[in-house]
C-alpha cells in the first residue's frame, strides 16, 4: 500500500466514527470532554455550532453518531452520546449573548423559507447573521413542523422547541404564521432573491384494503399525532391496532396509551430485525407495555353492524438468505384482531401541489424534485430545497445539515458567485502532550458500561399526555458515561523518520493495533497483522519506509482506544497524540468580496 | 513507566490457546524500564513463546538477580512462580529450585551485568551442571541501573555515550557456553521477534541448560553512533545463520523440511524443532566449527544469531545425578528423610 495521506481532512475524520456518522459533523468527543470538565454551555455551544437545535437533537435526534461508535465495537454498548447531548443542553447557563447576532445593517438580500421546521430554521440561523432579510412562511399557526406536530410531547416538551427555536426568530426573521404558500410561481414573484422549501414529506401513506374508508376510526399516523398535538384529538378507544413498526409506530402507541387506550398492539409485517423503528425506540415502547407482534400483514378491517371490530391478518412466514435478505413471504394463516381505533404509520411521501410543474422545477417518478445533494439547488436557479421535501423522509440531523448546506448556496447565489465552488473541509491537529507522560485529555480506558436513562415511573408517566419520559442523567451517570467516550479525535500521529523499530508500541497496545512488517497491497496485509483486521469499514494506516529496515508501520484503526501507550512507550516521539479538529465550512465562512468575514460564526 | 495500567480491554479476535488463554494473560505489570528498551521486547517475545507452547501457569517460574534486566520478569506470566535473587546469583536459586522441582519450567532472565560481571561464577557452573533451563541473557553492552558504564560484553572499540571507547576484551556468553558444553545455544536481538519467539521456544523445549543471548539496546545509554549494541548497529552488522521453527506434536513434519538444508531436531522430551541453514557453511551439531565460524564472524564484526548449537545427547542434572522421577518436593517426608537408622546403614557402608 501506499504510505497513507495523513493530509487529507477525511483519514482523521474518518477515524472519528461519531463525526464522521453524523450528517452535520458535530464534534462529539470535543463536547464529550467539555461536559467532562463542568462546562456545559461550552458544550452546548460545540452543539450548536453544527446542530443548531441541541436541546431538541439531545431528546430525539436518531442518532447515526451512536451505531458508529467505535466504544460498541470495542464492548457491546456506544457512548450514550445522544443523552450527553442533552445533559450540556439542561445545565447550560444562559447562554443568549453568545447567539449569532443579525448585523445592525441589511446586506439588502431577501430569501424566503417555507415552513418552519428545522431545515428552514437552520437556513435562518445560518443566513440572518449575514445580514440577510429572512422571511418564514408556514401554514400552522406554530412553529417548529413535524418536531412539534408529530414528536409527542413526552418525548419532547414544548419549551424546549419553543427556546431554541427563539433563538433563531429573535435575531429578526419575518415569521408569518398561517400563510400556506398555495403557488410557488407566485411567491417567486415577489422578488426575493433565493427561496428555500423545507416543507417536510407531510403525506402519510394509505392503507389501501377492503374496508379502509367505511370508518372514522381509522387514522393516518402522522394526521392523527398532530390532531393530538394540537388538542383535538384527546381519546382513543380502548384497543389500539398500530399498523407499521418505524419510529412514527412507535410515537402513535405511546400517544395512545396516554390517550386511555390499554390494549396497544403495534403489527409488524416482517420479523425483528427488519423493523423500521429504532432499537431504543422499540426497547422504550416496549418497556410501557405495548405489544409487537410480528408476521402480520393487514388483510381487510372487520365491521359488525356497520362498526369497525377490528381487522384481519394474513400470517406470514420467510425466508431469510445468507446475505441477510428477506424474500417476500408466504401466507400460512389468517388471524382476526379485535380493535376499536387502528393507526396506519408505514410511511410518509412528499407532496407539492401547490408547486407549478411548468416553472423550470423537474420533479423525478417519485413526484419528488431533483435536487443537487451537495448544492441543494433544484433545476430551477435559486430555489432550494432541504429536510425531508428533498428526498423525502430521514430525520432531523439531516435536515439541519441540509440547511447548513443550503445556506451555503443561497449566501453564494445571491452574490453571484458559482454554487458548486465551495470551500472544502479542512483539519487541524495539535499534540496532546503536556509532560513526560501526561496528556490534555483523559487517556485512561474506562471499563464502565453504558448507563441506562432514569424513566418517570410507569404509573405516573400515563397520567397526562405531557409528561416527559426520560429523567435525564444524574449528574454521577454523566461522570461515568463520558469517561466511556474514547477520544477517538485524539489521534495517533506517527512519524515513520524518527521511528527505530523497538517494537514498544507494538508490544503495548492493549487491542494489538499495531504490527511493523512488510509492505503489500491491503488485502494481504490484512492477513499479516498482530490481531485479525476484519472491519473492512475501518482503514489501515500505512506508514513510509521505516529507516532501519525498509519494513512499514501498519495500524489497524478499527479497535485502538486511544490510550496513548503507543506514544508514551516511544523512545523516540515517533507516536504522538494530536488532537485533530475538523474545519467545517458554514455560510459565514464563505465571504462574497462586498460581504465583510464574520468572524468566530 | 506509564502512569496508566495498560488497558484490560483486548481484540475480541485474539487468538485463544489450548488452555483457552490468550497471550494478555500472560502479561504482567506494565513495565517501568525506560520507553523503547530492548528488555520489553524480550518480554513480549517470552510471553509470546508460552503462549504458543501453552504453558500452565502454575507450572512456570521465572527467576531472576539484579538489574535492568532482572526486573523484566513483573512484567510477564504474573500467575507464575518468581524468585528476585541476590545480584549474579540466579543461577544458584534456580538450581535449588530446580533440584526441588524438576517438573516446572524455569526460565531465568538475567544480563549482562548480572551474568558476565557479578554472577559469571554462577553462570559458567550452572552450564557445567547442565541445569534444566531456559536462560536468557538480555545483553546490552552497559549497566543501565547505574548510568550506563561499559559492562563486561562491551565491544573493544564500542563508544560511550560521553568518554573514552572501550578497550577491554569482551566476555562473550555465547562462546563460553560452547566453551563450557551448554547444550543449547542461541543469540538473537529485541528487534526481530520473528526469529526469538521460536528461539525461546525452542529452549524452554530442550533438555538441559539453554542460552539465549539477545542482544537487546539500552535506549538511554547505548543506543548512540558508535556504540556495537544499538538498533541501528545490530540490524546493519546482523548475520542470521540458523531459523529456527516448533513443531506442534500434532503436525508432521512437513517434506519440505525433510530436503535441501532443513534439519530435524527431536528433543528429549519429545518435541521436534527444525532448523534451516541460511548460511550453507555453518553447522550449528559442531562445537569445533561453530566456534571457528563464530569466531572468524565477529572478528569481521558480525553478530551471528540464530540457533547456533545444539546437542541432544547430553543428560540434565538430574539425570546426571540418577534423580527419581518424582519431584523432592512432592515425596513423602519419610522418603526423602529415611531416618537415623537408614543413616547409620549407609555411613557404616564407608567404614
Amino acid at each position: 500500500m501506499k504510505p497513507t495521506d495523513t493530509a487529507n481532512p477525511d483519514y482523521y475524520h474518518k477515524v472519528v466514527d461519531c463525526q464522521w456518522g453524523c450528517p452535520a459533523h458535530t464534534d462529539v468527543p470535543a463536547y464529550i470532554r467539555m461536559i467532562a470538565q463542568g462546562r456545559f454551555s461550552d458544550a452546548y455551544m460545540e452543539n450548536r455550532k453544527s446542530n443548531v437545535f441541541p436541546g431538541i437533537l439531545g431528546r430525539v435526534c436518531d442518532r447515526p453518531c451512536e451505531p458508529a461508535c467505535r466504544r460498541g465495537r470495542v464492548e457491546e454498548k456506544p457512548v450514550a452520546i445522544c443523552r450527553l447531548k442533552r445533559v450540556a443542553a439542561d445545565h447550560r447557563d444562559d447562554i443568549t449573548d453568545r447567539l449569532p447576532q443579525a448585523p445592525a445593517r441589511s446586506n439588502g438580500k431577501k430569501v424566503a423559507l417555507i415552513g418552519a421546521g428545522c431545515a428552514s430554521l437552520t437556513v435562518a440561523n445560518d443566513l440572518r447573521p449575514l445580514g440577510y432579510e429572512v422571511t418564514i412562511f408556514e401554514a400552522l399557526d406554530t412553529t417548529g413542523g413535524l418536531m412539534r406536530t408529530n414528536i409527542p410531547q413526552f418525548r419532547l416538551p414544548p419549551a424546549v422547541l419553543d427556546e431554541e427555536i427563539a433563538y433563531i426568530l429573535d435575531m429578526g426573521v419575518d415569521l408569518k404564521l398561517n400563510h400556506p404558500i398555495d403557488s410557488l410561481e407566485d411567491l417567486l414573484g415577489e422578488g426575493y432573491d433565493a427561496v428555500f422549501v423545507g416543507t417536510g414529506a407531510p403525506r402519510g401513506k394509505n392503507l389501501e384494503i377492503p374496508g379502509r374508508y367505511d370508518s372514522d376510526r381509522i387514522h393516518i399516523g402522522i394526521d392523527w399525532l398532530e390532531s393530538v398535538a394540537f388538542e383535538h384529538t384527546k381519546t382513543i378507544g380502548r384497543r389500539v391496532l398500530i399498523i407499521g413498526v418505524g419510529n412514527t409506530a412507535m410515537d402513535c402507541c405511546r400517544t395512545s396509551l396516554r390517550l386511555g387506550a390499554d390494549d396497544v398492539k403495534v403489527m409488524a409485517r416482517k420479523p425483528r430485525g427488519f423493523f423500521k423503528a429504532s432499537d431504543w425506540e422499540l426497547e422504550d415502547a416496549e418497556e410501557e407495555n405495548v405489544e409487537i407482534l410480528v408476521n402480520h400483514s393487514p388483510k381487510e378491517f372487520v365491521y359488525e353492524d356497520g362498526k369497525l371490530v377490528g381487522m384481519n391478518f394474513e400470517l406470514m412466514e420467510y425466508n431469510i438468505d445468507e446475505q441477510g435478505r428477506i424474500d417476500r413471504g408466504t401466507v400460512t394463516g389468517e388471524k382476526f384482531m379485535p380493535a376499536d381505533d387502528v393507526v396506519l404509520a408505514i410511511g410518509q411521501d412528499n407532496a407539492f401541489p401547490w408547486i407549478e410543474r411548468d416553472i423550470g422545477i423537474e420533479f423525478n417518478e417519485w413526484e419528488c424534485p431533483v435536487v443537487d445533494e451537495t448544492t441543494m439547488m433544484c433545476t430551477r436557479d435559486g430555489v432550494f430545497f432541504g429536510g425531508d421535501s428533498a428526498f423525502g423522509p430521514r430525520n432531523i440531523i439531516w435536515a439541519v445539515e441540509h440547511g447548513h448546506q443550503a445556506a451555503i448556496s443561497m449566501h453564494k447565489y445571491c452574490h453571484g458567485e458559482n454554487i458548486e465552488d465551495r470551500l472544502p473541509m479542512g483539519m487541524n491537529l495539535a499534540s496532546q502532550k503536556m509532560g513526560m507522560h501526561e496528556w490534555s485529555f483523559s487517556n485512561d480506558y474506562n471499563p464502565a458500561s453504558r448507563r441506562l436513562m432514569p424513566h418517570v415511573d410507569l404509573k405516573k408517566r400515563f397520567k397526562k399526555l405531557d409528561i416527559e419520559v426520560e429523567l435525564g442523567f444524574t449528574a454521577e451517570q454523566t461522570i461515568e458515561e463520558v469517561e466511556r467516550c474514547l477520544n477517538c479525535d485524539v489521534q495517533t500521529v506517527f512519524a515513520a523518520n524518527l521511528c527505530i523499530e523497538c517494537d514498544a508500541c507494538l508490544d503495548i497496545c492493549p487491542v494489538n493495533c499495531l504490527t511493523i512488517t512488510d509492505n503489500g497491497d491491503e488485502q494481504d496485509l490484512r492477513t499479516r497483522l498482530k490481531a485479525p483486521a476484519e472491519n473492512l469499514d475501518q482503514a489501515l494506516y500505512v506508514s513510509a519506509e521505516l529507516p532501519q529496515t525498509g519494513r512499514v508501520m501498519v495500524k489497524d484503526e478499527d479497535l485502538c482506544v486511544h490510550c496513548s501507550l503507543c506514544a508514551e512507550r516511544c523512545p523516540t516521539g515517533a507516536w504522538d497524540m494530536q488532537k485533530s479538529e475538523l474545519l467545517v465550512p458554514y455560510a459565514a465562512d464563505e465571504s462574497p468580496q462586498d460581504q465583510p468575514k464574520v468572524a468566530g460564526a | 513507566m506509564s502512569y496508566i495500567a495498560k488497558p484490560k480491554i483486548t481484540h475480541p479476535g485474539l487468538n485463544k490457546n489450548e488452555l483457552g488463554l490468550t497471550t494478555r494473560d500472560y502479561e504482567g505489570a506494565v513495565s517501568t524500564l525506560c520507553a523503547g528498551c530492548g528488555h520489553d521486547s524480550v518480554t513480549a517475545a517470552i510471553i509470546q513463546a508460552v503462549f504458543e507452547l501453552n504453558v500452565e501457569p502454575h507450572m512456570l517460574a521465572k527467576m531472576s538477580g539484579i538489574g535492568c534486566s532482572s526486573k523484566t520478569p513483573a512484567y510477564f506470566a504474573s500467575q507464575s512462580h518468581g524468585f528476585n535473587s541476590v545480584h549474579g546469583r540466579m543461577p544458584s536459586v534456580t538450581t535449588g529450585a530446580n533440584a526441588a522441582n524438576r517438573d516446572l519450567t524455569y526460565i531465568g532472565v538475567s544480563g549482562d551485568g548480572d551474568s558476565l560481571s557479578i554472577g559469571v561464577g554462577q553462570f559458567v557452573h550452572a552450564i557445567r551442571r547442565n541445569l534444566n533451563m531456559c536462560y536468557i541473557i538480555e545483553n546490552n553492552g552497559v549497566y543501565g541501573l547505574t548510568k550506563g558504564q561499559f559492562s563486561a560484553s562491551a565491544d573493544i572499540g564500542s563508544l560511550p555515550k560521553k568518554g573514552l571507547p572501550n578497550q577491554q576484551e569482551p566476555i562473550d556468553p555465547v562462546s563460553t557456553a560452547l566453551s563450557l558444553g551448554a547444550t543449547y545455544i542461541a543469540r538473537s536481538f529485541s528487534g526481530d521477534k520473528e526469529q526469538l519467539v521460536p528461539l525461546i521456544k525452542g529452549a524452554l523445549l530442550h533438555s538441559g541448560f539453554s542460552l539465549v543471548d539477545v542482544i537487546s539496546p539500552c535506549v538511554t545509554f547505548n543506543d548512540h553512533e558508535g556504540s556495537t549494541k544499538s538498533y541501528a548497529h545490530t540490524r546493519e552488522f546482523y548475520n542470521h545463520v540458523i531459523n529456527v521453527d516448533y513443531i506442534h506434536p500434532s503436525e508432521e513434519i512437513k517434506a519440505a523440511y525433510a530436503e535441501g538444508e532443513a534439519m530435524p531436531i527431536h528433543l528429549r522430551g519429545g518435541d521436534t524443532i527444525v532448523l534451516r541453514k541460511l548460511s550453507r557453511e555453518y553447522d550449528p551439531t559442531s562445537r569445533a566449527s561453530s566456534f571457528k565460524y563464530l569466531r572468524d564472524r565477529f572478528n569481521a564484526g558480525e553478530i551471528t544469531t540464530g540457533l547456533l548449537y545444539v546437542n541432544e545427547e547430553r543428560e540434565e542434572m538430574h539425570e546426571l545425578m540418577g534423580n527419581v522421577d518424582t519431584p523432592l518436593a512432592h515425596l513423602p517426608y519419610e522418603e526423602l528423610s529415611p531416618g537415623k537408622e537408614e543413616l547409620h546403614k549407609l555411613q557404616s557402608r564407608y567404614r
